[in-house]
């Protein structure tokens, strides 16, 4: 157990003084550090937590694109039912994730079974074909049908509006200006937003929260915007803050949308010097505004942001130059925010912030003072109590125990991980841990001495004895670790990771270094006795 | 090395730890019940993590925070349950919000809410904010995780040694952590995401313990097959009860730095942790996991056992070292 061969020892002080060497680069300030090659950057990040931030967890609505999905359904309905001249377009209803058809008197329903089937495509997948449909019609009897979006096809829609929400989620993010913000999928529906640095998440949220969809409408002026007297082809939109809430009859044909827009800037008004929003439609834009703008010189149009009318001016002239100013009483800040929005283009579902952690960077470093100070309290009572308990070997274990916590910032900064306050915790336990396997050995040893043998016969013995125990009792800790690191996250999750690997190093140092350190010790002096 | 080095335990003990079963078994049962009926009667504190709501720490900008003054301001703002406590420094409060009726957009209001009525001079260390839906999930992933772990653990228990001690050990977990929850439900300690770390590290180091332990009755079982199972039981608690003292002093110099100078963000972690692993952990091991044995009937198997295992015992131990008159007190 005491003998180790020359390549050995070179092995395993080599993989040491590697590991540790990987710690390096979390000594020196980020802009040295940039200056190294890539593969010497690796680094500990810490987390939110230590260095403050933002963590918000943003779920899309898939209720709404469910419900979007059947809307699209019953709108091809009525468009078949017009184009086939099946009864009256009107009739579609949803019922769930259904919509139901009753024909006319008279007309065909095979002819109808075949059309509504067309409506049906199939759902590919990455493995090809998969044989599903996106919608199954039912001939239900008596001209009546009912027409079905099926749950893969509702799902595969909900995948697409989440990885279409991360891109305008990173372009609004980003329009922020911070550093290194993070945005992930999680789970089915869910969508990670991590900003490191920044001090107050509202105005992040207030832009995450929008879905901004934009529309440009004609204002209805055939009838007043009462309820109960809408005509089928208007809808009553309320004003904007600052258009007092009026409400108005505005009709549900978009002339121009949001998706026409190739850039909005904020500005202000040369005549009023009021904030506004100018925008710049593309050619298929700029023609349908130039078209609706003169047909329609006289009557106001609106426009309308996630259902809300921000503003309804009277066109004065066509508008043919393709761009335009958006006035709504904005201050600066509302002006600035609209453009991202608008240059960042509409989420296809709103977003829904369904969990908020922001830490303040005052906290932060606080947190990073006490907790590297209680770490260093920590590890010094437990060095000075393993010297006062064994010794020489008491000092063996603390070079082992300090290699070991270097090794572990080295890990750490391989794997690119994040610290976090938890995460200093594990350390400072770690340090317990890794004593623990010291304590192991040592009284082992102890234990053997008393039971008559000569040192070396002690030593190894006691080695031997030790380390199957050291590693059964590791490797339980070990899985309540994963189990944590699996279902934790943020702040646990590093309290995990931390934990994990310092008892990967624990291991590791227990069967090698320590080792190492006393068959060096026992080569050199050759005791009699042990002192333990 | 003239120094005397400290002895905590000395070298021959011969406890009759297995005699106190008598006494520890049933304390511990009346302790466990006592547990349960503090969870069901006085319950846990649970933290936002798993209910949902909202957890402000914020820190006065002008001296000491007026808690009474924010107190009324907040219930004057209709969102239920609001509490205030200080936290660490005299500037410092915790504001914890009830989950507000009205799902996700409920919660934010209720932040933007406070954050409007504290005014300018309250500087925001900390927001949290947890809706509905997370919270159960968060709960879900929680229990989940602590049957993983214990079960988990048990079947590598299970593999490593026989199931006996598998049993053994997991009886002695969930004794810990069902004191661990009773100890939570008295104290008030905040119970969110941080005590399921807590929870999951005292049952990684109690079994550690019990592990420890369990290796020296196994080896004993293989050398001595006619001594008595209480003796052998004794022998092997006894031998490797300097080894259990000496860590522990270890993990709680280590748990009481973290305690003391860790700051109010991972105290009640650091609480919850030296109550499990100091208190209950050690306990456990010696005066549960270790007599439970005798019930569980490992001696009873153990002749066949011990014959097939030494076999391989003897391949552990170069020839020169097994003397016949290896370490026996008896």
């Amino acid at each position: 157990m005491l003998y180790f061969s020359r390549w050995k020892t070179a092995v395993v002080l080599g993989i040491t003084a590697l590991v540790c060497l990987c710690a390096v680069p979390n000594f020196f300030p980020e802009k040295v550090v940039d200056t190294w090659p890539k593969w010497a950057q690796r680094h500990i990040v810490l987390g939110l937590d230590l260095q403050g931030g933002s963590h918000i967890l943003l779920e899309v609505d898939s209720n709404a694109v469910r419900k979007e999905k059947v809307e699209a359904l019953r709108d091809d309905v009525r468009r078949v039912v017009r184009e086939n001249r099946l009864g009256s377009p009107g009739a579609a209803a949803i019922r769930g994730n259904t919509v139901e058809y009753r024909l006319r008197e008279g007309a065909d329903p095979a002819l109808a079974l075949t059309k509504f089937r067309e409506l049906a495509q199939p759902l590919g997948g990455i493995m090809g074909p998969t044989g599903q449909r996106s919608v199954d019609v039912v001939d239900a009897g008596n001209g009546l049908f009912r027409l079905t979006v099926t749950e893969p096809a509702m799902l595969e829609r909900i995948r697409q509006s989440v990885d279409q929400s991360i891109q305008i989620v990173e372009r609004r993010v980003n329009e922020l200006g911070t550093v290194e913000p993070s945005i992930a999928r999680q789970g089915a529906d869910r969508v990670l937003v991590q900003v490191p640095g920044l001090q107050d998440p509202s105005r992040l949220k207030d832009l995450l929260g929008k879905t901004a969809k934009l529309t440009f409408r004609m204002v209805d002026m055939t009838a007043a915007p009462e309820p109960g007297r809408v005509p089928p082809d208007s809808e009553i939109l309320q004003g904007s803050r600052a258009e007092n809430r009026q409400p108005y009859l505005i009709e549900k044909r978009v002339v121009v949308s949001g998706e026409d827009l190739t850039d909005a800037q904020p500005g202000f008004d040369q005549r009023t010097s009021e904030p506004i929003v100018t925008f710049r439609f593309n050619s298929n834009g700029a023609r349908r505004f130039a078209q609706a703008t003169q047909e329609n010189v006289g009557r106001p149009f609106a426009i309308v942001l996630d259902n809300e009318v921000i503003s309804a001016p009277v066109i004065r002239e066509p508008i043919l130059g393709g761009s335009g100013q958006i006035s709504g009483g904005f201050t600066v800040q509302q002006a600035n925010d609209l453009a991202i929005l608008l240059r960042a283009g509409a989420l296809p579902a709103p977003l829904t912030i369904i969990e908020e952690r922001t830490v303040g960077p005052g906290l932060g470093q606080d947190s990073i003072e006490k907790g590297t100070r209680a770490a260093w309290i920590g590890s010094l009572l437990v060095v000075l109590f393993m010297f006062a308990t064994y010794g020489l070997f008491g000092l063996f274990a603390n070079i082992a125990v300090a290699i070991n916590v270097a090794m572990i910032f080295g890990v750490l900064s391989l794997l690119n991980a994040t610290l976090t306050l938890p995460g200093i915790a594990g350390v400072v336990l770690t340090v317990g841990i890794a004593v623990d396997s010291n304590v192991l050995i040592y009284e082992r040893i102890r234990e053997e001495v008393r039971a008559g043998r000569t040192p070396i016969s002690a030593l190894d013995a006691g080695f031997t004895r030790a380390l199957a125990t050291i590693l059964d009792s590791n490797i339980t800790t070990f899985i309540a670790a994963a189990v944590l690191f699996y279902i934790g996250t943020g702040p646990v999750r590093g309290f995990a990771v931390t934990l994990g690997i310092g008892i990967i190093t624990t291991v590791f140092t227990a069967f090698t270094l320590t080792r190492l350190m006393v068959a060096a010790w026992f080569r050199w002096w050759r005791p009699q006795t042990i002192p333990i | 090395m003239r120094i005397p080095l400290l002895r905590i335990v000395p070298d021959d003990t011969k406890f009759d730890f297995m005699r106190f079963r008598r006494i520890s078994f049933p304390l511990s049962a009346v302790l466990s019940i006592v547990a349960m009926l503090l969870y069901f009667f006085i319950g846990l504190n649970f933290g936002i993590d798993f209910v949902g709501g909202t957890l402000m720490e914020v820190q006065s900008k002008s001296g000491p925070a007026n808690i009474a003054q924010m107190r009324t301001t907040l219930n004057g703002l209709g969102l239920g349950e609001v509490q205030l406590q200080q936290f660490g420094a005299p500037t410092d409060v915790l504001i914890r919000i009830q989950q507000q009726p009205g799902g996700d957009t409920a919660q934010q209001a209720a932040v933007a809410k406070v954050r409007a009525a504290l005014g300018p001079d309250i500087d925001y260390r900390r927001v949290e904010v947890v809706g509905p839906r997370v919270s159960t999930e968060l709960l879900a992933y929680g229990t989940i995780g602590l049957m993983a772990a214990i079960l988990g653990i048990l079947i590598y228990l299970w593999f490593r040694f026989e199931w006996q001690f598998a049993l053994g050990a997991m009886v002695a977990n969930i004794h810990d952590l069902v004191l661990t929850i009773g100890f939570m439900s008295i104290a008030q300690i905040d119970f969110d995401l941080t005590s399921i770390a807590a929870l999951l590290t005292i049952l990684g180091y109690s079994l550690n313990d019990t592990v420890v332990i369990y290796d020296r009755i196994r080896e004993m079982l293989r050398r001595y097959k006619k001594m008595s199972m209480t003796d052998l039981l004794n022998i092997s608690v006894n031998s490797t009860l300097s080894r259990s003292i000496i860590t522990h002093v270890t993990v709680t110099l280590a748990l009481l730095a973290l305690l003391l100078f860790g700051g109010p963000a991972i105290h009640s972690f650091t609480a919850t942790m030296m109550f499990g692993v100091v208190l209950v952990g050690t306990y456990t091991s010696i005066f549960i996991a270790a007599p439970i044995l005798i019930y569980l009937g490992v001696g009873t198997t153990r002749l066949s056992e011990a014959k097939e295992k030494e076999t391989a015992a003897k391949d552990d131990i170069p020839a020169r070292f097994r003397e016949p008159s290896a370490p026996g007190r008896r």
